[in-house]
């Protein structure tokens, strides 16, 4: 008993190892043909349209109603205490710091993710990734790459986005709706804000998601069996693990930010 | 031979079908393209202890006068998916300028052979051989280099489906060469019209049917001009009049392209019509060989099944196992 789940640990951790590296070579491989690509920038140019201008309308919608409920949340507490005056940094901060990122990564992976994982998957499926390989092109550097470099490019802008949209929100709600002061909303923003530690840590944090969102998309159809339920399994992990990955690291990026 | 204008700027418009016809016929286009190269300098003879080559726009050999007999050739090959042996000691050549056929049924590795010539999968021991040049390592230089020489026409066509007809046949040339617009533009038109479908070229692969995507396919392979050209089940799923076409297209293009033909194919007519030499293949080896004359007068059984299409025979009709009536209950089981 005790020697077969023994065994049985010992294989499941020999696989996941080995799925680890050759996710590692991918990565690598994609990386290094991806380099080439700074000779035909159309190829990127294309996929940031498909995969960010796809995205925007669903990331500046969420964003909006994000920073609806931040406002009213938000002035719940911070009436409590007499400091709704502090309502614009208080929603500012929680989006450019943490809700910006994190959320615009969880659609992300749910939007622009699921759609590459199962466009990869569907063409190695129909075996325009074999016949690519046949006619010496190379599918890391024509199809992979681009779709990499365009989600690192798009995350942040996206992202970005969303807060701005989130702040707009919280002060459509907190200054329109409730009617906290405008002046105190804007000026305490502009006053607590930093724009190194908290903008420029949200946006660290956005590239580092696009990242592992990104790849994990790209991989997971390109790694997919090539049949419909293969293809369809491929996307429900493309979004089961970008979302662990995105929270988990926000968490490790949090704890060393965190002054 | 078309007419050829020297005077003119570019290329494909130097070209005249001979008695001012409508269409080129395959070896016109193929002078054509010579024509073309030889007018940009894009030719360069390359020269080695074996012989004499000329390469092509894109680096593959356009003309080759070789001592290497065999352009492709396997030797003692042994392939196996995981602990599944596929293929088993499998030895075969293909010469240069003919259309060889591999045929047998379902499962016999007939595609996989495709598919280690084409260095998508590495066999587990033997070799594989392109112009006396082991085929490379997946994923290296090498292999890229000699994939530059091969078109592979798949079951499905495998078109891009977000292209156009147009876009999927300029799409190999778009990617190994610089040629200006204007010529790309003519050749692929050109390329279109050899297989019949030229008005179609703005057309989505979802646009155009079964048959009419694998010529497509085919005018893909072919993009690149290359040495060898295999054809992974080219009559599947046609009707009869797009299966006599794409036959015919298939011995015309070798001919005139000069290259070596590889076509893996159950159906015996069309194969038999217009290959010079045929393999059969069962279980992983080579049951028969020769031209399909000698083929069509074997005594062997394999081959008697195959090409009368006999249910029964060498190739068993049920699945191996326990008969039926055991399966119901009414005889008991062998151990």
């Amino acid at each position: 008993m005790i020697n077969r789940l023994i065994s049985r640990t010992g294989h499941e951790v020999r696989v996941w190892l080995s799925e680890l590296g050759l996710a590692f070579r991918i990565l690598f491989a994609m990386m290094i043909s991806g380099l080439g690509l700074w000779r035909r920038p159309r190829l990127i140019t294309t996929q940031i349209h498909f995969i960010g201008n796809y995205s925007l309308v669903i990331i500046l919608v969420s964003g909006l109603f994000v920073g609806f409920v931040l406002a009213y949340q938000g002035y719940y507490t911070l009436n409590r205490y007499g400091s709704e005056s502090a309502l614009g940094l208080l929603v500012a901060l929680s989006l450019a710091r943490e809700l910006g990122p994190v959320i615009t990564a969880l659609l992300f992976a749910g939007r622009a993710g699921t759609s590459l994982t199962a466009e990869i998957g569907l063409m190695k499926a129909g075996e325009q990734l074999a016949a690519m390989e046949m006619m010496a092109v190379n599918p890391l550097q024509r199809v992979l790459a681009p779709r990499f470099i365009a989600g690192l490019i798009a995350m942040p802008i996206l992202a970005t986005l969303f807060t701005a949209m989130g702040i707009f929100g919280g002060y459509l709600v907190g200054v329109q709706l409730i009617g906290v002061d405008e002046g105190a909303f804007w000026s305490q923003m502009q006053g607590g804000v930093d724009l190194y530690e908290d903008i420029g840590n949200g946006v660290i944090k956005s590239v580092v998601f696009g990242f592992a969102a990104t790849f994990i998309a790209i991989y997971q159809g390109y790694q997919a069996q090539p049949t419909p339920e293969g293809v369809s399994r491929a996307t429900t992990r493309t979004v089961v693990l970008s979302s662990l990955m995105v929270l988990w690291l926000d968490f490790v990026l949090t704890a060393l930010m965190f002054k | 031979m078309p007419t050829l204008w020297t005077n003119s700027s570019w290329a494909v418009r130097f070209c005249r079908p001979e008695n001012n016809q409508q269409d080129f016929t395959q070896s016109e286009i193929l002078f054509c393209f010579v024509s073309i190269q030889l007018h940009k300098n894009i030719l360069r003879i390359i020269r080695s202890e074996q012989g004499w080559g000329v390469l092509n726009y894109n680096g593959g050999l356009l003309k080759t006068q070789l001592a290497v007999t065999n352009l492709v050739e396997i030797n003692n090959l042994h392939f196996a998916y995981g602990e599944r042996p596929i293929l088993s000691d499998l030895s075969m050549q293909f010469p240069r300028n003919k259309v060889i056929a591999v045929m047998g049924g379902s499962g016999s590795g007939k595609t996989t052979i495709l598919r280690l010539i084409g260095g998508l999968i590495a066999p587990k021991a033997g070799q594989v051989l392109l112009m006396d040049e082991e085929i490379g390592k997946p994923d290296s230089a090498v292999l890229y280099r000699q994939r530059r020489s091969m078109g592979m026409l798949f079951q499905h066509g495998a078109l891009f489906t977000d292209l156009t007809v147009f876009e999927n046949v300029a799409f190999p040339l778009r990617e190994h060469t610089t040629l200006p617009e204007s010529l790309l533009h003519d050749m692929v038109l050109l390329k279109l019209n050899a297989v019949g479908l030229r008005n179609a070229a703005n057309l989505k692969p979802s646009e155009i049917s079964g048959g009419m995507a694998r010529r497509v396919a085919l005018a893909r392979a072919i993009a690149l001009d290359p040495q060898l050209i295999m054809y992974d089940e080219p009559f599947a799923g046609l009707d009869p009049i797009s299966m006599g076409v794409t036959a015919n297209l298939i011995r015309q293009l070798n001919d005139a392209l000069g290259s070596t033909s590889i076509l893996v194919s159950h159906d015996v007519h069309e194969s038999f019509a217009i290959a010079d030499y045929v393999y059969f293949l069962s279980e992983g080896s080579i049951v028969a060989q020769g031209t399909p004359e000698q083929m069509l007068a074997s005594d062997h059984p394999y081959v008697q099944q195959f090409v009368q299409a006999k249910p029964d025979g060498p190739v068993p009709f049920h699945y191996p196992g326990i008969s039926l009536a055991q399966d119901l209950g009414l005889e008991a089981a062998h151990d």
